[in-house]
This record gives C-alpha cells, sequence and structure tokens, in this order.
C-alpha cells in the first residue's frame, strides 16, 4: 500500500499526522521542491521578520512530529506529472510510482510584478523569502513600499514600522481589501495603518519600479512609479498581490483545475486523490459556494480531512460526510489582534455589536439577507469564536446575534 | 495525560474551546481557563485535535 503526499508543508504533513493516527501502516512518500522542510509560515510576516524570533522557531507540530511517522521524505523532489486514471505520479528524482493515494497538498506560489526583478524587490511566502527581506531590513532602508494592502501587505507594513522604519502602502483599489470585505473594514484598516504612521495610498495602480545602476552593473530598486505619474522612492519594495495555485506540473493529468484543484464535496480530485489547503477548491455544503482558502488553520483541518477521507476509501468504508467547515484566521499587525471566522463579501451590511471602529476594538458581523455570513474581531477573541461555534450549525442571523445578548 | 498551555503564546483565540469545550474555555476576561488539566484517556483524540490546531502550538500534552 502505497500513499503519495505532494507538498511537505502545513495541509501535506498534517495529512501524513492524520494517516498514521488513523492507524494506516502502509507507505507514505511525501515529497516537496523545498530543500527542507518549510516553515510555519504565519510567523515570517511577523515574529520571525521582526527579528524577533530565531527562524528555527517558525515550526508547526505536524513539522515537529515528521520523525515518528516513518515517511518517505523526499526533500528537494517535485512531483511532476499525474495520470489521475491510474495514479502514477511521475517525480523529479526520475521515480514513477504507481500509488494507491495521493494527496495533492501543493499550496500556492506568490505572484509577482511582471518584468525584471531587481535586487530589493521582494515577495513572501517562505522562509528564505522572509530571510532576504529581513536582512534588507536590517539595512535600515529610508523607506520600504509595500505594494498590496492585503493581509500579508498589511502585516509587513506593520512589522516595518515596529522596525522604525518608514512605510508607504500602495493599493489599486480605493479601500483595503475591497475584494472580500465592505468599505467600512476596508476604511477601518486604513485607518489603522495611517494612525500607526503609514503612509497609504489607495486607488493607484502601479506602472513599474524605478531601477538604479549599481557600481559593477548590478540593478537595484529605487522606487515604485504609479499610475498617476507619482513616483515612491524605495530602496526595498514588497509585493503582496495574491498567490497562484501551483497545479501547472498537473496540466493533462484528467484532474479539473478550475482556481486550484477541483474537487467534490469530500475533497475528492478523483478516485483515491484528495487535495487539501491553499492548492483545493471544493464546494463548502455551509455556503453552498465554490471557495479555496488560503488560511493556516483551513489547511489544518482540510488535512486531516482529506486523509481521512482517502483512507476510508482505501479501506472501503462509509465516506466521511462533505467537508463543512467556518474558515477562521487570524492577522496580527501592530498590538491589534485581528481574527475571523466566515466568508463575507463585499457588498454584506455591516453590524458592530460590541466596541467600535474607532476605538479599534470590535466585532463586526456581516449580514446578507436572513443570513450571517461572517464575523471580524479586533482585540475580541472570544466572540469571534462563539459566532463561528453558531455559524457552524446555522448561518441564521438571529441565532448569531443571540451571542450578544 | 496532562495538558500544559503556555500562556506565553496562547492568544485565546479560543479554537481549542471549539474542539474540546469541556476542558478548555475562554472566558468574558478574554482569557484561557483549563477546566481540568488531566482530562480522562476518552479525550485523548480531542486533545490531540486541540493541540494540532492551536495556531500558537500554545498546547502540550504530557504522558
Ligand atoms: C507570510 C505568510 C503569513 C501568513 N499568515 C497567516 C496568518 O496569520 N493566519 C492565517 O490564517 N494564515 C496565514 N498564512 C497562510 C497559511 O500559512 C497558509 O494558508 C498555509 O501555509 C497553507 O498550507 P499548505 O500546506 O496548503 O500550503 P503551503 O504552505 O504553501 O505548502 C505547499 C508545499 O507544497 C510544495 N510544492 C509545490 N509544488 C509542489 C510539487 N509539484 N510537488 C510537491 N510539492 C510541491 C511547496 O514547496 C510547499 O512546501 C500566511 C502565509 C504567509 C505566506
Ligand atoms: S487554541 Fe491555542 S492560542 Fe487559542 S486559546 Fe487555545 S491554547 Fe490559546
Amino acid at each position: 500500500m502505497t500513499v503519495v503526499i505532494a507538498g511537505a508543508s502545513l495541509a501535506g504533513l498534517t495529512a501524513a499526522d492524520t494517516l498514521r493516527n488513523e492507524g494506516y501502516e502502509g507507505s507514505i512518500i511525501v515529497v516537496d521542491p523545498s530543500t527542507e522542510i518549510p516553515a510555519d509560515r504565519p510567523p515570517l510576516s511577523k515574529q520571525v521578520l521582526a527579528g524577533e524570533w530565531p527562524p528555527e522557531k517558525a515550526q508547526h507540530r505536524a513539522a515537529a512530529r515528521v520523525p515518528d511517522l516513518d515517511l518517505d521524505l523526499r526533500l528537494g523532489v517535485a512531483a511532476t506529472a499525474l495520470d489521475a486514471a491510474s495514479r502514477s505520479i511521475s517525480l523529479s528524482d526520475g521515480s514513477l510510482i504507481s500509488a494507491d493515494g495521493i494527496v495533492l497538498a501543493m499550496g500556492a506560489t506568490a505572484r509577482r510584478l511582471p518584468g525584471d526583478q531587481p535586487a530589493g524587490v521582494h515577495v513572501l511566502r517562505t522562509l528564505d523569502d522572509c530571510l532576504s527581506l529581513r536582512a534588507e531590513l536590517e539595512k535600515m532602508p529610508a523607506r520600504v513600499a509595500v505594494i498590496g494592502a492585503g493581509f500579508i501587505g498589511a502585516e509587513v507594513a506593520a512589522t516595518c514600522r515596529g522596525r522604525g522604519l518608514e512605510v508607504t502602502m500602495i493599493e489599486a483599489a480605493p479601500v483595503p481589501l475591497g475584494r472580500v470585505l465592505p468599505g467600512d473594514l476596508g476604511a477601518f484598516i486604513t485607518d489603522l495603518h495611517r494612525s500607526h504612521g503609514v503612509e497609504v495610498i489607495l486607488g493607484v495602480g502601479v506602472e513599474g519600479l524605478e531601477i538604479t545602476s549599481e557600481v559593477g552593473g548590478s540593478e537595484h530598486v529605487s522606487g515604485v512609479r504609479l499610475s498617476d505619474g507619482r513616483v515612491v522612492e524605495a530602496d526595498v519594495v514588497v509585493v503582496g498581490i495574491g498567490v497562484v495555485p501551483n497545479t501547472a506540473w498537473l496540466e493533462g493529468s484528467g484532474l479539473r483545475l478550475e482556481n486550484g484543484v477541483s474537487c467534490d464535496a469530500t475533497c475528492s480530485a478523483a478516485p483515491g486523490i484528495v487535495a487539501a489547503g491553499d492548492v483545493a477548491s471544493w464546494p463548502n455544503p455551509l455556503y453552498g459556494e465554490v471557495m479555496r482558502v488560503e488560511q493556516w488553520e483551513n489547511a489544518v483541518e482540510q488535512g486531516e480531512y482529506a486523509a481521512r477521507r482517502l483512507l476510508a476509501e482505501i479501506r472501503h468504508e462509509e465516506l466521511p460526510a462533505p467537508f463543512a467547515t467556518i474558515p477562521w484566521f487570524w492577522s496580527d499587525q501592530y498590538d491589534r489582534k485581528i481574527q475571523m471566522a466566515g466568508r463575507p463579501s463585499a457588498s454584506d451590511e455591516v453590524i458592530i455589536p460590541e466596541g467600535s471602529l474607532e476605538e479599534h476594538r470590535f466585532v463586526a458581523l456581516f449580514r446578507r439577507g436572513d443570513l450571517c455570513t461572517a464575523v471580524l474581531g479586533v482585540n475580541r477573541p472570544r466572540h469571534v469564536m462563539q459566532v463561528r461555534m453558531k455559524l457552524t450549525e446555522s448561518l441564521d442571523w438571529q441565532t448569531a446575534l443571540s451571542v450578544f445578548g | 495525560m496532562k495538558i500544559v498551555v503556555n500562556y506565553d503564546l496562547c492568544e485565546s483565540n479560543a479554537i481549542c474551546m471549539a474542539v474540546a469545550p469541556e476542558v478548555f474555555e475562554v472566558r468574558d476576561d478574554d482569557f484561557l481557563y483549563l477546566l481540568t488539566d488531566e482530562p480522562g484517556e476518552e479525550l485523548r483524540d480531542k486533545m490531540e485535535e486541540s493541540a494540532r490546531r492551536c495556531p500558537k502550538q500554545a498546547i502540550t500534552i504530557e504522558g
């Protein structure tokens, strides 16, 4: 019996851990092009980037369990091709494996700006990305430009301010996170950053990068050219404009690839093949909507679920109920701890049953008709979880609101 | 089995409470309280799950 797991990060190793936990005794081959077990990613925009933690500390629990799991762990090896019908998978070390089960957990890659990538331009996804950015921040650049006011961009901006650096955050949309959050919340994010001294430029696109040639001919970024003609001078540019799921190698595999690996409601992409984490899209029955979630807790929960589901199939047991989850994530910016559960859309109505936006400490509920689609809390962790527990049972608006008495 | 929470790491996000409310409780003061630090063996799976899900790795299971 052989299970191949593509991706040795959070979702992949959680799946491996779960397979063993559930008593699977066959072989588990885990492949990842990364030459080391990938770091836990959340600290890479927070404690490690801030210089508060040594890089070794950014390790998640599943990674720490690897020595106990009896894995055939092949680091520096990528999965390169798959034939879904026969479940044969080719690896970059030349092997071709005919697997009984496959877990696809390849995550995603940070999107870059088109064109040349001169020195000083960074994305943030891996530990190496983090350490090379950190090394530049330690040289105290005069200004850091952050392109994109999503959660990664916002955390990088906050961490850079914490280091005493000048920061400009540039966002093409008129409000930060405008595609996922109603405008009031975007305005809160803007206010939070401005009140901490970040220059926030909204509604202006990036035209290109300004580059200077250094002695010896190498090129270094010197600024960001905006679509309105302005130039933001910066020695370091961090690009946080989203990610692309790592599915290129699956072209021609027979799997459907629409916004990641398309799965059914039980996270299965084909017989004997499951997907989990940032790479997986599936119809979440709680929302009746196909979603792909790029969040830490989902990678753990879905990694566990996908492993159990795969094992049930291999053992010809009854399959688990569909993967139904209220996605949950956190983001730490300055001394604010933001948590959100659910799936809001920009057009939802916002109701604040606790605290206020001005205090930077509140709970916001998102309402769509009779439904509560999501809850967001700033320094209000317990309420977010209480609402989440209600939403797990039903999205009913009144039930969610009842948490606030 | 003994449950130890590292309160320096814990952020009271109550993920553990959602998994095992009989052991973990985040109260009105936004602090996490352990209702028991020696849960019975029947709770081992839930304790493992709580530890696995804790984003801050604040939960350790001893024994
Ligand atoms: C800087 C940063 C901060 C974050 N902060 C938060 C946060 O505060 N809160 C939150 O909820 N979430 C946060 N996240 C998101 C969270 O870390 C991700 O959702 C999580 O890492 C997803 O895990 P994964 O295993 O699905 O994918 P990944 O962690 O991306 O791992 C995928 C692995 O697959 C490997 N792989 C790629 N291609 C192949 C192939 N062909 N064959 C084999 N292996 C392959 C990759 O090398 C990689 O190691 C953050 C992410 C980043 C980058
Ligand atoms: S899950 Fe972890 S961080 Fe969250 S309340 Fe429990 S122990 Fe604390």
